[in-house]
């Protein structure tokens, strides 16, 4: 070893094997190559650094059992005396030598178990000072050592640690201490004999220069005085070599039952580990100062007096840990601790603690984040008034506590403020002091008029004759004069516009929001006028109209569910978040004004809404276009979250079901169209307006129940003009209102029997196309009379009353967008197909199913046709009853097909069960007959 | 749909020799003003004279569409099938069946090597044009689909259908969802045409919708009445509106504005298609009286009402580049080619 070897002048630290050294004129020798660079077991076998079983070295014959030879199995031993006796196989059995070796998996060997092996050294450690023992000069020590060493660790040591001790260290608060002072001195070497204990730290000056830091070092540990016999003949406190600071130099941390000596004495070698980056010599207790040493004055340690105590004292109470040399410093700290005294009035019954209270650590709360929004918040805690003042006696004395007056409380009654009080503390200002405070303003008002008629009760038990008194005089709504409006009815009963005034539907827009405050304040007054006064003067007529609308919306509708719902309900604890629902932050405008645009042929800015659109990436991306907003996540229309069930959301859009009187004029402009325009249109007026209140929510829509769809009925070649001047509009109305309602109902049933009897068809036409030739050719029979005459005529004729006797498009049942996905293949929503006809078609074979029915007569029915007619007539009572009403009625102008339709519908409707959506539908609309 | 002649055609459709000579001349006029000076400037003719009808032999049809390049044509049936034309031969080239209802719409890709349809069976199918196989179906629509378009490179079909939501589904990928669902409809939507990062929606609210993918917005124009058929002029500049008040409108596309009105026809119940000529001289329309009429784009006065039949005026398809119009009415289609046009004159 090169530490061994000479006297170690440069600071070299080798590691690995060196070299040995050249002697002149030997050639030097070949290196061995690296294929002859092998690893051969103690038989000469070769070792394959493998990662197996021993040591990473492959086991057995190339990884196999047995030898080159194979595996031997164990001789068979069996005859007549010695029956093969079942040997039981252990798991050595299967194992190679090396593995029963010492460094095996299953070594042979005695060894200390780890039950019995010493914890605190490694193993290498271990290995280290026995190589060292083997070696040292004295051989004695280390086996000493070895010997006394605890075979297991107690128990308190062990806890000791887990509870972070460390070896090395002394035991109790952390203290302040000098850092330990670097000597370094790198002249000197020092070999033999180390300093004596506190030779090289315990200086006298040890005691009085404390760091004012606040950096604290666990204390330093004591060794209990050793009362080990001496057996050895070496001179006192002698110490033999470590081998481990011979040897490794490693760890100055060792520590051993005989590095005894007080203070500081755990450094056995003195500074010679100090010294890191030096090559270490050899240094003991055995050796003396070297011949080569200058500095000998340091050979034995060098005692103070300041070591020792001087005057006898008792030690510091609680921790025995400095001994005799606690520092002064820790003293005066304990000193300056007791002088903390709490000053102040202190209740009878109490003493001051003489001990202080171990204050308890504080964890701060977390950090909150910026951009935290706490969605829980406490209504205003209601200072203590007359009202909670009132409500705590309700309490107490419901309780059967009678309540103390303040003067005399015992001690025992006295509560926390009160205590507080005494002691002189001004109040917490805003803690509740009942959880009755924590109630909100309207909850103390209903408990205060349950309490109210729990006593009217109890005095309508006692005296019948206060019954009537007591009657009148139990909350109720103040009957206003019935000549009002509805809305005003509703806002002028009840507390509704109290609270309504927390309510603020067109937060959006404060101007709005104010005007809509002062209209709440001018109903609640009863005045008739309460709109108009607050609306802005400037507004249009139009504007007018509309915000008087809605603003009587808001307010029925807060007041209908606040008095009918808040009685029952209370407030969620949690807000709920699926209360909200997003919605397209830009709506597209109403209809009207674009409307009146269109008729003044003003297209361009009027009637253009233009919106912010995000096209989806990859949408993007197949289009080759550049993402227009490459920094935004949204697709589609930029959406906001609004109330779910909020009418806000769409108050905007239903501009048609605002009055009756908008209603009318909207209707009109379709009419005023020019002779082109006639009311057909409307049909897709009436179904776009169907669509809207659909995807609107459909309750709001008043004029839903006024709009008629009556325009939709008549067939194109019906004399629109005349229907139109004739019919009256509540003629219309009250028929709208009838096809809707009872029309509703008919159609899942309808479908319902479509997509079972339409599809069995086993023919390759499409079903939809039988179902369209059966309804005309069902008409066909009854009209046939009738529309003999032209071809041309009597093609356009059953095309288009085909068509228009078609249930679906007519009665475009309110949906709403979820129903949207039951939309059947039947209904149609858009601009319908044109019909099939194909005159050229009749003389084929393979000719349309309607065409062979239209002429019945002249054509031969095959089989099949005639069966599944027949199914059909029997089954679907819709198609006989429309055949019946048509026979009735075929003179008739087909202006009535509306009532026809509908009545078919309605026939249908008591045959089919009502499916969920229409008792829903039915449900919705219940407020609405209201008005 | 025939607006799409920008892109020359890579493959032909089977069983049909490649139109070498008609699509030289074509390139030649409408690509190359300068190249190929135009031999001999030819007014604008109108389709007049009857070429050819074609029994399609599907029941009604539904939608007669161009391909590409005008040589062939699609036929929507109602029985279930998609038929491929070469119109002027006269020749049925292949019958796509696969549809489960009847086809409403279909498109050809802009390679001719791919179509795609939609029908009442709520299903867009995108096929394959030589093996006639169904490539992909997209299920995903809540109702009819009424309109089909491809966008330019045919890497995604946009579909309109009567749940109110445009759907644009990838072609490349194979995921079964919509790469996007437009649904600001606020009913149906009867047409959706595609530029190249326009989509134009006609819904039967009463709105045109134009989505501008390269600006991010979305144009919503008013019109009132439910929309049947929206295109673009040829030139990208205008959008050509129809609606159910028997109305055409041309508005102009970044303002809005109305620059013309026709009217005239007969447009109040049905779904028909309006286009505008080869070269954006007239508007054309079905009309329900059997008729097709013809309109002076600029002047707006009728310039023709071509008689058909006796019937509806179903759909109608412009060629690309040629006064060449097909109509359909009832099971059958017809072509309908200007006054001077010889037979043996275009092939294709």
């Amino acid at each position: 070893m090169a530490a061994l070897d000479g006297d170690s002048d440069e600071d070299l630290v080798s590691y690995g094997t060196g070299l040995e050294l050249l002697e002149e004129g030997e050639r030097p020798k070949k290196p061995i190559p690296l294929q002859d660079q092998t690893v051969r077991d103690e038989k000469g076998r070769y070792k394959r650094f493998h990662g197996a079983f021993s040591g990473g070295f492959s086991a057995g014959y190339f990884n196999t059992v047995g030898s080159k030879e194979g595996w031997t199995p164990s001789s068979f031993v069996s005859s007549r005396q010695n029956r093969a006796d079942k040997s039981v196989f252990g798991p050595e059995d299967f194992m190679d030598e090396e593995d029963l070796s010492e460094f095996g998996i299953a070594p042979k060997a005695i060894v200390t178990t780890d039950d019995f092996a010493s914890k605190t050294k490694d193993r290498i450690r271990e290995k280290a000072r026995q190589l060292a023992a083997a070696t040292a000069p004295i051989p004695g020590a280390t086996l000493l050592d070895d010997l006394i060493t605890p075979a297991k660790l107690s128990v308190g040591f062990e806890l000791l640690r887990k509870m972070g001790w460390k070896e090395g260290q002394g035991i109790g608060p952390r203290v302040k201490r000098r850092p330990r002072r670097q000597k370094s001195d790198p002249g000197v070497k020092i070999y033999g004999c180390a300093l004596p204990p506190g030779g090289s730290e315990g200086s006298e000056d040890e005691d009085d220069d404390y760091l004012p830091e606040n950096v604290t070092f666990a204390p330093k540990d004591v060794t209990p005085v050793d009362f080990t016999p001496k057996d050895n003949v070496h001179g006192l406190a002698y110490k033999g070599l470590d081998p481990h600071q011979a040897l490794f130099g490693t760890s100055r941390e060792h520590v051993s039952l005989f590095s005894g000596g007080p203070e500081g004495a755990n450094n056995l070698l003195g500074d010679v580990g100090v010294n890191k980056g030096r090559k270490l010599g050899i240094s003991g207790q055995a050796f003396g100062v070297g011949a080569l040493e200058e500095e000998d004055d340091d050979i034995y340690a060098t005692e103070t007096l300041s070591k020792y105590d001087t005057i006898l004292k008792d030690e510091e109470p609680g921790d025995g840990l400095y001994g005799w040399t606690a520092p002064r410093q820790y003293k005066n700290q304990k000193e300056s601790e007791k002088e903390l005294r709490y000053v102040g009035k202190i209740l009878d019954g109490f003493s001051l603690a003489s001990k202080p209270l171990s204050s308890k650590k504080i964890y701060p709360p977390p950090e909150l984040p910026r951009d935290y929004r706490p969605v829980h918040y406490f209504r205003p805690v209601v200072a203590a008034n007359s009202e909670n003042s009132h409500l705590l006696q309700v309490l107490s004395e419901s309780a059967g506590k009678p309540t103390h007056d303040p003067g005399t409380h015992s001690r025992h009654q006295l509560n926390a403020s009160k205590r507080g009080e005494l002691l002189g503390e001004s109040p917490i200002q805003g803690a509740p002091t009942s959880v009755l405070e924590f109630l909100s303003e309207k909850d103390k008002e209903r408990l205060r008029e349950m309490k109210q008629a729990t006593d009217l009760k109890a005095a309508q038990l006692k005296a019948r004759s206060l019954a009537q008194n007591a009657s009148s005089s139990r909350p109720q709504p103040s009957s206003p004069d019935v000549g009002h409006c509805s809305w005003h009815m509703a806002l002028s009963g009840g507390t509704a516009p109290v609270r309504a005034s927390n309510f603020k539907p067109f937060a959006k827009d404060p101007e709005k929001q104010k005007r809509y405050e002062e209209f709440l304040v001018n109903v609640k007054q009863g005045q008739k006028d309460a709109l108009e006064c607050c609306l802005d003067p400037s507004m249009t007529e139009w504007e007018r109209r509309r915000e008087r609308d809605e603003f009587s919306q808001a307010a029925l509708l807060y007041v209908s569910s606040h008095s009918t719902l808040s009685s029952r309900f209370t407030h969620a604890k949690m807000e709920d978040d699926s209360e909200q629902v997003e919605v397209p932050r830009d709506q597209e405008n109403d209809v009207s004004d674009k409307q009146s645009a269109v008729k003044m042929k003003l297209f361009g800015k009027l009637t253009r809404d233009t919106f912010e659109w995000h096209p989806d990436k990859l949408l993007c991306k197949r289009f080759n276009v550049p993402d227009p907003y490459p920094s935004s996540t949204l697709v589609g229309l930029p959406r906001v979250k609004r109330d779910k069930y909020s009418v806000f959301n769409f108050l905007t859009v239903p501009e048609t079901a605002s009055s009756p009187a908008t209603q009318a004029s909207s209707e009109k402009v379709p009419q005023h169209r020019g002779p082109d325009k006639s009311r057909k249109p409307s049909r897709w007026d009436t179904s776009k307006q169907e669509k809207k209140e659909d995807s609107i929510s459909e309750f709001l829509s008043l004029a839903r129940s006024k709009v008629g769809p009556p325009k939709q009925e008549s067939s194109p070649l019906v004399n629109k003009e005349e229907e139109h001047t004739t019919e009256s509009v509540s003629n219309k109305v009250n028929k709208g209102v009838d096809s809707q309602t009872e029309g509703e109902g008919s159609r899942p049933s309808m479908d319902l029997f479509k997509a079972i009897f339409a599809s069995s068809s086993d023919e390759k036409s499409s079903s939809s196309e039988d179902e369209q030739g059966d309804s005309e050719d069902d008409q066909e029979g009854t009209r046939e009379a009738d529309f003999r005459g032209s071809q041309e005529a009597d093609v356009v004729e059953t095309s288009s009353v085909a068509q228009a006797s078609e249930p679906a498009p007519q009665e475009p049942s309110p949906f709403f967008p979820i129903q949207k996905i039951q939309i059947d293949e039947r209904e149609e929503f858009g601009p319908r197909l044109p019909p099939v006809f194909c005159p050229n078609a009749r003389q084929k074979l393979e000719a349309p199913l309607k065409e062979k029915h239209k002429k019945n007569k002249e054509k031969h029915k095959t089989k099949k046709e005639h069966r599944r007619k027949k199914e059909k007539k029997k089954k679907h009572r819709k198609h006989k009853h429309k055949g019946k009403q048509k026979n009735k009625k075929s003179e008739k102008s087909s202006s009535s097909e509306s009532t026809n339709s509908s009545d078919s519908q309605s026939d249908e409707e008591g045959a089919a069960d009502l499916s969920p959506q229409e008792l829903l539908r039915r449900l919705k609309r219940l407020p609405l007959r209201r008005q | 749909m025939e607006d799409n002649n920008k892109v020359t055609p890579k493959r032909g459709f089977p069983g049909q020799k490649a139109p070498v000579q008609a699509t030289v001349r074509w390139r030649g006029r409408e690509g190359g003003a300068m190249a190929f000076p135009e031999p001999k400037p030819r007014g604008p003719e109108l389709p007049r004279k009857l070429l050819k009808t074609l029994d399609c032999g599907q029941r009604a049809v539904r939608a007669v569409r161009f391909n590409v390049d005008g040589n062939y044509c699609l036929t929507c049936g109602s029985d279930k099938t998609l038929k491929l034309w070469s119109p002027l031969r006269g020749t049925l080239l292949r019958t796509y069946s696969g549809h489960g209802y009847e086809v409403l719409d279909a498109a050809g890709s802009f390679d001719n090597s791919s179509l795609c349809s939609g029908g009442g069976d709520k299903a867009v199918v995108l096929w394959d044009v030589a093996s006639g196989q169904v490539v992909r179906k997209f299920r995903g629509h809540a109702g009819k689909v009424n309109t089909v378009q491809f966008n330019e490179e045919a890497t995604v079909i946009l579909s309109g259908s009567i749940d109110s939501t445009i759907r644009c589904w990838d072609c490349r990928s194979r995921r079964p969802e919509p790469i996007q669902t437009l649904d600001e409809a606020k009913d149906g939507i009867s047409s959706v045409k595609v530029s190249d990062h326009e989509v134009l929606a006609g819904s039967v609210d009463g709105r045109v919708r134009r989505y501008d993918l390269r600006m991010g917005q979305l144009f919503s124009d008013y019109v009132g009445s439910p929309i049947t058929c929206t295109c673009f002029s040829r030139d990208g500049q205008c959008t050509l509106v129809s609606s159910l008040d028997s109305t055409l409108r041309l508005l102009d596309k970044d303002t809005g504005e109305l620059l013309g009105e026709y009217t005239g026809h007969k447009n109040q119940e049905y779904k028909l298609d309006c286009c505008l000529s080869e070269r954006d001289t007239h508007v054309v329309s079905c009309s329900e009286d059997g008729k097709v009429f013809f309109w002076d784009l600029v002047e707006g006065a009728l310039a023709l009402a071509l008689p058909v039949g006796p019937s509806v005026v179903q759909s109608l398809a412009y060629h690309p580049t040629e006064p060449c119009l097909l109509t359909a009415m009832g099971g059958s289609i017809q072509c309908w080619r200007e006054e001077t046009y010889k037979a043996e004159d275009g092939t294709g």
